[in-house]
Order: C-alpha cells, then structure tokens, then sequence
C-alpha cells in the first residue's frame, strides 16, 4: 500500500465500454500511485488506454471495477456533485484544443471556475487576473480567443486551470495543437509551475514531452508496461532520486478541500 | 444558489450571439405586441362604443314589438302595437316613472328635390322625440307640438340627406316631395360624426299623423294605427327598472296577453344595451387576442428551437464547464436562465412596440378610438412570455444536463 500522502491512488481500476453489441476493454486492471509534487508523462498510442486513464484520474469517469482514491476520497463513494466539486478545486484541466469559450476575453475564461466555486464575481475578475499574470499574459486579459495566438490561447487554459489552486494539474496532449516552438514555451511553464510545487501529469504519445518528465508511464492496451518510477526504485531503493526534492514540500491545502472533505465525510 | 449569479452569463452569451439571439426573440417580440395592440384595440373600441350609447341618454327605454315566429308573416313584426298604447303610457297615473312617450312609425320613402332623389329613412314621431333622443339641431328646429297635431307638411332631416338633395347644408325653408306632395324643411340635424352607431344623418323626421294618414299604408290594430316603436324616458337613471315594469304591465293589461302568455312586446333599455354591446366586443376581443395568442405559442416553440440548436452547438462548452466544476444544476439553470432573459428581452421590447402603436393611434386625427392598453395586460404580457421561457426552456436545458463531459469535450 502507498504512503498516506498519495496523492492518486489506482487499485486494479478496470474500465470496460459498452459499444453497441461488443464491450471494449479500455483498462485492464491498472494500479498506479502519485504522490503530491510529482512530474509524470502518461505515454502511450491511441487506443493504448490512456485518455480514459486520464478521465477516470480527472473524476470525469467513474471505473467499472477497482478502487480510485483521490487524497484519500474513494471516487466510486462520491456523488455527481461532490466529483463536480473535486473537479473544481482540486483539479485543473488543460486540453489539446484549448476549449476556450467563444467571444469572451481572457479574464472571463479564467474566471469560469471561481464562478462555480461560489465566488463573487466582484473578487474572482482579481483572481483571474492575478492567474493571468502567472502565465505572463498580465496585458492580454481583456484579448478575445480570436485575438491571441495558439499558445497565447493554451496559456490562458492554463490560468484558468490554475486559477482555483489546485493541486494536481492534467494536461491532455497540451503541446499537440503548438508548434514546436509555443510548445516548447508552454512546456517551460508548466515546469515552473512543477518547480513551485504542483503535481504535473501529462498525457501525451509524443516521446519528446515524456522524456522531459521526472517519470514516465507507458501504456498499452489497457495497461501498463513501463513505469520509470518502479525502474528508478529498483535501482535506487530508497524511493527518492534527489531530483525531485524540492518539489516534495507538501502543498498547502486550500481551505476549501477541508470543506469538501467535511461534506464527504457527512454523506460517507 | 443565487439564482442572480446565472443572469450575468445568460447576458454574456446572447451578447456573444445577438443576431440570434434578436431571431430568437422576434416570435415573442411580435406575440406580445400582437396581443396588446389586440386587446387595446377592444377595449378602445369597446370604451368608444359605450360612451356614445351612453351619451344618447341612459333613461332611455325602447319598446319594439317581437317578431312574429309562426304562419305567414313569420319573421315580420307582430302589429299589435299601436297609437292606443301610446296614449294610454303617456298616462302618469299608472306610469309616474314614465316622463316621455314617443311613437315612431318608420319606413323607407323616395325624398326628391329638383332633380335631385334620395332614398331615405323617414320616421314618423312627436316633438318630444328630440328631447328623448338627445337630438341636437345644426339649423332650424325639430317638429312642433302644432305641426305634430295638425299634421302639418314639414320635415327634419339629416346632414347627409341635405347634401344629396340640395349639395348644401342650409336648407331650412326649402321644399322637398315625398309622392309627388311638397313638404317644407324646418329644420336641419346636427351631423354625428360618425357613419356607426346611432347616426341620424341619413334620417328624416315628419309628424306622426302624416306617415300614418298620408305617407305610409299603415295597417291598424283594434282601430288603432301601429307604430313600429315607442322611446320613453324614465324619472332617473334609478326608476328606470320601474318605469319598465309599468310598461310592461300595462301592455300585457292592453293586448290581453294572459299569465301564461309571452309578451308580445320587448321593452330595451340602454343599460340592457351597454351589457349586450360589453358582452359583443368583449367576445370579440377575446377571438381576436386567442388568435394572437397563438402566435405567442408559435413564439414560444421558436425559442425552444434555437435552445436546441444552441445547446447542440454548445456542447463543448457544456462539456467544458462540467470539467471545471458546474454541477447539472449549474447547466440546467444557465441554459432555463438564458431562455427566460430571451423571453422577457422579448416581452419588454413586444410592450414597447404596442405602447408606440397606442401612441401613434392617439395622434390620428378624427380616428374613432384610442388603443386602450390596461395594466393587467401588461402583467400578462410579462407574465406569458415569461413562462414561454420557462416552459420552452426546460426541455433544451434538461438536454444539456444530460450530455456526458468526456463525449461532450470531444464533440468536434
């Protein structure tokens, strides 16, 4: 079993589609452990499973069998709010293609989930702002989607991922609508934001990217095959490999999981 | 939940879509105003139609004989009401709420002046007529008591027959021949200004005694010439109800109708006349406005329409936001939120077109009415596009919540 301090924990987590007539087998009893302030590549071919891994990581999906905990919050235990909420705070999305909202400028983008989150709109333009100036794009707060280039773009998903604290950011395939060189910026950012303490996972099938992170995991069909953290323990017994210091402080916990968690336990 | 909160983002995303948007609103837009302007015209209508009956005099009672239902003459009416009745309400013994009798005998007569004819509509009455029916004279006088006993060749006409006869309208002393027999005009009435209701400018008055005795082949009843009315006033506005069981009384007495029998006679009176005018245009109205109403509802079904549409169109970002936090009430209440904003938008900007309608029939001159738009439509305006809103709203919402995220941010 893994530390307290997991921040993901997978336990044989089967996922299995119903397409039609046929059941498609997306993972096959996948087990995986996170902890806070890692740096991981998720890598793998299309249809190697690794989108829905992310899915079910990201609380959008639920798995057919297996245990998944969350900082300790078992996903299958939650309801649709409570996952909504998770979502919310503790979890920030990045996507290949952006998912901007059409016609409204950058700081609305960024503000969207204060707004689910409860907060005024009077204090969450600040909040937006503030995260806006975190990926350099202080001046391009009121620029429409249509105004900003493609990594201008991928940097105010990145505010608005980020813009609720969370502690675990997913990015999936972030680089792959860049060129190479706004991909590699984009890249430079999202390790300053691992360097300042956030858990980074990266779902890509570009090797390049993988082989920027601390730790690599490959799949294929549904499951893993490689993992460089169980390499680098075999070779290292000890767990950590001095790289990775820095990035081990444990994050400060925004006050509003202690919330969520309050309610977790009520209903669990 | 703060409801609030949700109208900022409708607002953001019809301002992100106003041409639809205006598309969208336009059914409700043009509903509402419909349905507005409608009922104002009724009630204009109606409030116009009212005041002029009323302005004729509401004491005024009208006995008319019935229509006979059986044998040959079925369909004609009955010509049992005679001079004789006259004589006997004018007696205030038995009728002390009756001030005024008045007979009419009327028929359609050739009037003819030089070359000139017209065909006209020529009553036979007394003096009082005037009074009883609030007759206003532009030149001349109305028929004497003198000339109504002595039967005197003269005669009363309107502004429209002043006209077609004389191509003028100061025609007193002139002479005009009904069958070959010269009457002379006296006077001249004042023209009503209005083709409608109640107009006399096509009429022309002589003394009772010569449209029965000369003009007319009057049939008589017991010896008595018919009349085809009598008006009679009432005391007051109050004793109008007992000025008309008076006459009722002694009518029945009169023509010897037993307990059993019907009367043989209606008696109206304007207040019975406002009530059925109430009753007509408030029927109308209501036609009309269900009419109107429809297209709301055609509105209404636009409105679900492009909800659809437009949540078809946004399911990435439905997607989107449930990946960022929104519970399904969060969509469900944006997407109701956002089609009421539409709706109300609508209703508002469909208010505001009837009121400029109202206030573009104010400054007609000479148009008979004003559009006449009450408070209570008002709020139901407001209130039906409104509820178009949350009822055409709920389905395409309801839709929205129901997209899965992983499939929605997918969606290409």
């Amino acid at each position: 079993m893994p530390g307290p301090s997991a921040l993901i924990d997978m336990q044989e987590v089967t996922k299995v589609y119903q397409m039609g007539e046929t059941k498609v087998l997306a993972l096959d009893g996948v087990s995986l452990s996170i902890e806070e302030g890692e740096y991981v590549a998720i890598v793998g071919t299309s249809g190697s499973g690794k989108s829905t891994l992310m899915n079910i990581v990201g609380l959008l999906d639920r798995p057919t069998d297996g245990v998944y905990q969350i900082r300790g919050h078992s996903a299958g235990d939650l309801t649709g709010r409570q996952l909504a909420d998770l979502r919310n705070r503790e979890i920030g999305f990045v996507f290949q293609q952006f998912n901007l909202l059409a016609r409204a400028p950058a700081w609305r983008q960024v503000e969207l989930p204060l707004f689910y989150a409860g907060i005024a709109r009077s204090a969450s333009r600040q909040r937006a702002l503030e995260s806006l100036a975190q990926v350099g794009l202080a001046d391009r707060a009121d620029h429409k989607p249509e105004e900003l280039s493609g990594g201008q773009q991928q940097r105010v998903a990145i505010a608005r991922a980020l813009v609720n604290r969370p502690g675990l950011l997913l990015a999936d395939e972030p680089t792959g609508a860049l060129d190479t060189r706004t991909g590699e910026e984009v890249m430079t950012l999202f390790e300053k934001l691992h360097a300042e303490g956030l858990t980074l996972i990266i779902i890509t099938h570009d090797q390049e990217v993988a082989d920027r992170a601390r730790r690599a995991i490959t799949m294929r069909d549904g499951a893993i095959i490689s993992d460089s953290r169980g390499a680098a323990a075999t070779a290292a017994p000890g767990g950590t490999n001095g790289l990775r210091e820095p990035a081990l402080a444990p994050l400060p916990r925004p006050a509003v999981m202690e919330q969520i968690e309050e309610k977790v336990y009520e209903t669990g | 939940m703060k409801l609030v909160r949700y109208f900022p983002v409708a607002f953001d995303s019809i301002a992100a879509n106003k041409m639809r948007a205006s598309l969208t609103m336009l059914g409700i837009i043009i509903g509402v105003a419909a349905v507005l302007t409608i009922l104002g015209i009724g009630r204009g209508a109606s409030e116009s139609i009212l005041g002029e009956v009323a302005s004729q005099g509401t004491t005024r009672l009208t006995i008319s004989p019935v229509t006979e239902t059986e044998g040959e003459g079925a369909g004609s009416p009955v010509q049992t009401l005679t001079m004789g009745d006259v004589k006997a309400l004018a007696d205030p013994a038995f009728h002390p709420d009756v001030v005024e009798v008045v007979p009419q005998y009327a028929g359609n007569l050739q009037l003819v002046a030089g070359s000139n004819n017209s065909q006209v509509r020529v009553t036979g009455t007394t003096a009082a007529y005037a009074d009883v029916l609030r007759l206003e004279m532009a030149e001349g006088r109305f028929l004497t008591e003198d000339e109504v006993t002595q039967m005197s060749n003269v005669i009363v006409i309107g502004t429209t027959v002043a006209s077609d006869l004389f191509e003028r309208t100061q025609v007193v002393g002139e002479s005009v021949r009904i069958d070959g027999e010269p009457y002379t005009v006296v006077g001249v009435l004042e023209e009503s200004g209005n083709a409608g209701f109640g107009s006399n400018d096509e009429s022309g008055f002589i003394p009772i005694g010569a449209a029965h005795g000369r003009v007319f082949n009057v049939p008589r009843y017991r010896g008595e010439y018919v009349v085809t009315s009598i008006s009679a006033d009432a005391l007051s506005e109050e004793r109008v109800e007992a000025a008309e069981l008076q006459i009722e009384q002694t009518l029945r007495l009169r023509h010897g109708l037993n307990a059993e029998d019907d009367n043989d006679f209606s008696v109206s009176t304007q207040a019975s006349l406002l009530e059925t005018i109430d009753t007509v245009t408030g029927t109308l109205t209501l036609l009309l406005s269900s009419s109107a109403a429809i297209s709301l509802v055609v509105g209404g079904i636009g409105i679900m329409n492009i909800m659809l549409v437009s949540v078809t169109e946004r399911t990435k970002e439905i997607g989107l936001r449930k990946a960022l936090g929104a519970h399904t009430s969060d969509v469900l209440l944006q997407f109701l939120i956002e089609s009421l904003v539409l709706t109300l938008l609508g209703g508002l900007i469909g208010i505001a077109i009837s009121y400029g309608a109202a206030l573009l029939v104010s400054r007609i001159p000479n148009f008979s009415f004003d559009l006449l738009i009450g408070f209570d439509a008002l709020i139901m305006a407001v209130g039906v596009s409104a509820g178009c809103g949350l009822v055409f709203g709920l389905y395409p919402a309801m839709r929205a919540t129901q997209l899965d995220p992983i499939e929605a941010l997918r969606y290409e």
